[in-house]
């Protein structure tokens, strides 16, 4: 039985399972002569020519918008700007996570039924728009009448940054966690960058550069934070029976959930884990796989930290461990478990919303045309989505092979 | 219970809570100098911030005073904010406050040089007057 009979015969005549077959960036990190909803647009295109899916056959849309300029671009505003026909739509919006959880809500819509192929979206112009200052610039200005749970927060002056150093202290307190090896991680992220011709950031860097930058909230230091850019992307799942005749290997999704456990930062409720202790495991047991399974994981790292309380909570290390296992040098290049490997939110590319280039680089290593970065023998790779103030995580595992 | 302080008639100019219905007893009590938690009567659980709802089981908390008195979970200390007025403030504590009473609440810690802030360090509230009727809790290292 040659393998399309043989995927008849165990899944009926029409094979659902959900992957992804068309991936586009728009262009990054400085396009100043886009704005965010061009950014939607032309990643769009990209992600069609990647596959060769015609428009008219999109028929589920998922967006998170939140590019934050005077742009809308949520669901409905670009369903309407793209001519998305749609009979699914949807716009979960968890932050820089968001797009995690679309690959885990798209699957399950794909799986049921509701739609066969789904467009994602995502773009912003927020390093043309606003400059460098957004992380430290505060929550929210003087003067001004601040709503809803902010209000308990925003007379403390706390800044994006300092949201994050306060979970950094907490971990270092509880488990003597370093700035050396949260500096490691920079360091790792930052050698990939070296070998994309588009990243932001391009030199090598050492821990010593790390720890000895500027501290912007301690305990954590320029080089702790990611970078502050231009950007887009797009994707496109289908079902596994409708990618046979594409341009581009199917990238299977093995398994995807996510949780929160907080929004704002003074609401999370243990400063040294996330919510991954739950979407983690759950996204493991869908798959059938466990971590020593995993050839690559495309973490969010808006900050050291993040990566740090992410390997922990969604299962690569044991608690309080994170600190001694990056140490050991497995998320840089040639390691067992290499992180980043398009140069990260850290330093390639970071506008605002970053869970969709995790997806997008994922499926470039999966289908073996990240070139000079490739990992060996890639066949499962993990995105890890952190939203908020490490409040949302959501989890997808992609696979190069049929479940 | 030993009197909180109440400092009056210093020119705010941090960002402003807006008062709802379920804030402005928080925001009025810290104005006379109480800490106000919620207790809920139905599973005891205790919270912060002031919600409708308990966040364990979904009843209607009811307010308590709170002592006042807890010890920093964690911290950080900002040194880059280009937002008014906090640019003119650097460095400055920004930290999660551990209450006697069990809820965590986020706050700045003064009275002290921000390297020598330390887990576990005891605190103590003190309010500022944003306007009348609206105070904020600020912590200092407890006296005793
Ligand atoms: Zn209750």
């Amino acid at each position: 039985m040659d393998s399309r009979k043989w995927r008849l015969f165990y899944f009926g005549p029409m094979d659902r399972t959900p992957v992804i077959v068309g991936v586009g960036l728009s262009e990054y990190p400085k396009a100043p002569d886009l704005d965010a909803v061009q950014h939607h647009s032309l990643a769009m295109q990209r992600a069609l020519a990647d596959c060769g899916i015609p428009k008219r056959e999109i028929d589920g849309y998922i967006c998170a918008g939140g590019s934050g300029g005077m742009m809308v671009d949520d669901a409905v505003t670009m369903s309407e700007y793209l001519r998305i026909d749609h009979r699914y739509v949807d716009s979960t919006m968890t932050g820089g996570s968001s797009f995690e959880f679309h690959v885990q809500h798209g699957a399950a819509a794909i799986r049921d039924g509701a739609c066969d192929t789904i467009l994602v979206t995502y773009g912003s112009d927020q390093l043309s728009r606003m400059g460098r200052m957004l992380g430290t610039g505060g929550f929210q200005r003087g003067g001004s009448r601040v709503a809803g749970p902010m209000q308990y927060e925003a007379p403390y002056g706390n800044s994006l940054v300092g949201a994050y150093a306060m979970a950094a202290r907490r971990h270092m307190h509880e488990f003597g966690t370093t700035s050396e090896q949260l500096a490691e991680i920079a360091v790792g992220v930052r050698e990939f960058a070296t070998l994309n011709p588009k990243a932001i950031y391009r030199d090598p860097i050492t821990v010593d550069d790390v720890v000895n930058s500027r501290m912007i909230a301690d305990p954590l230091h320029k080089l702790d934070c990611c970078a502050i850019t231009d950007g887009g992307g797009a994707f496109i799942m289908t079902t596994a029976e409708r990618a046979r005749d594409l341009a581009q290997p199917p990238v299977y999704v093995l398994g995807a959930a996510g949780a929160q456990t907080h929004w704002n930062i003074s609401q999370m409720p243990d400063y040294t884990t996330t919510a991954g202790a739950k979407a983690g495991p759950e996204a493991f047991a869908r798959a059938g796989l466990t971590p020593d399974d995993v050839d690559m994981i495309m973490f969010y790292d808006s900050f050291t930290i993040t990566v740090l309380l992410l390997l922990e909570s969604v299962g690569f290390c044991k608690r309080g461990e994170g600190g001694p296992f990056v140490a050991e040098g497995h998320l840089k290049r040639g390691g067992k478990l290499p992180l980043n490997t398009d140069g990260g939110g850290l330093s390639s590319c970071h506008p605002g919303m970053r869970g969709i280039f995790l997806i997008i680089e994922a499926v470039r290593q999966l289908r073996g045309q990240a070139g000079e970065v490739q990992v060996p023998d890639c066949n499962v790779a993990l995105a890890a989505g952190s939203g908020g103030w490490l409040s949302a995580i959501g989890v997808a595992i992609l696979g190069k092979e049929h479940p | 219970m030993t009197s909180t302080e109440v400092v009056r008639g210093e020119e705010w100019l941090r960002p402003k809570p807006a008062k709802d219905p379920v804030s402005t007893p928080y925001w009025e009590a810290a104005a006379r100098g109480e800490l106000l938690i919620q207790h809920c009567p139905s599973c005891g659980n205790r919270q912060w911030y002031p919600r409708a709802v308990c966040t364990a089981c979904g009843e209607s908390p009811e307010w308590e005073q709170a002592s006042g008195r807890g010890t920093v979970h964690t911290f950080t200390i900002i040194r880059q904010n280009y937002a008014k007025p906090f640019r003119d403030l650097l460095p400055y504590v920004v930290a999660m406050i551990e209450l006697e009473e069990g809820p965590m609440v986020m706050g700045n810690v003064t009275d002290i040089e921000a390297d020598d802030v330390q887990i576990g360090m005891p605190v103590e509230v003190y309010m500022v007057e944003a306007e009348e009727g609206l105070g904020v809790p600020f912590w200092r290292p407890a006296k005793s």
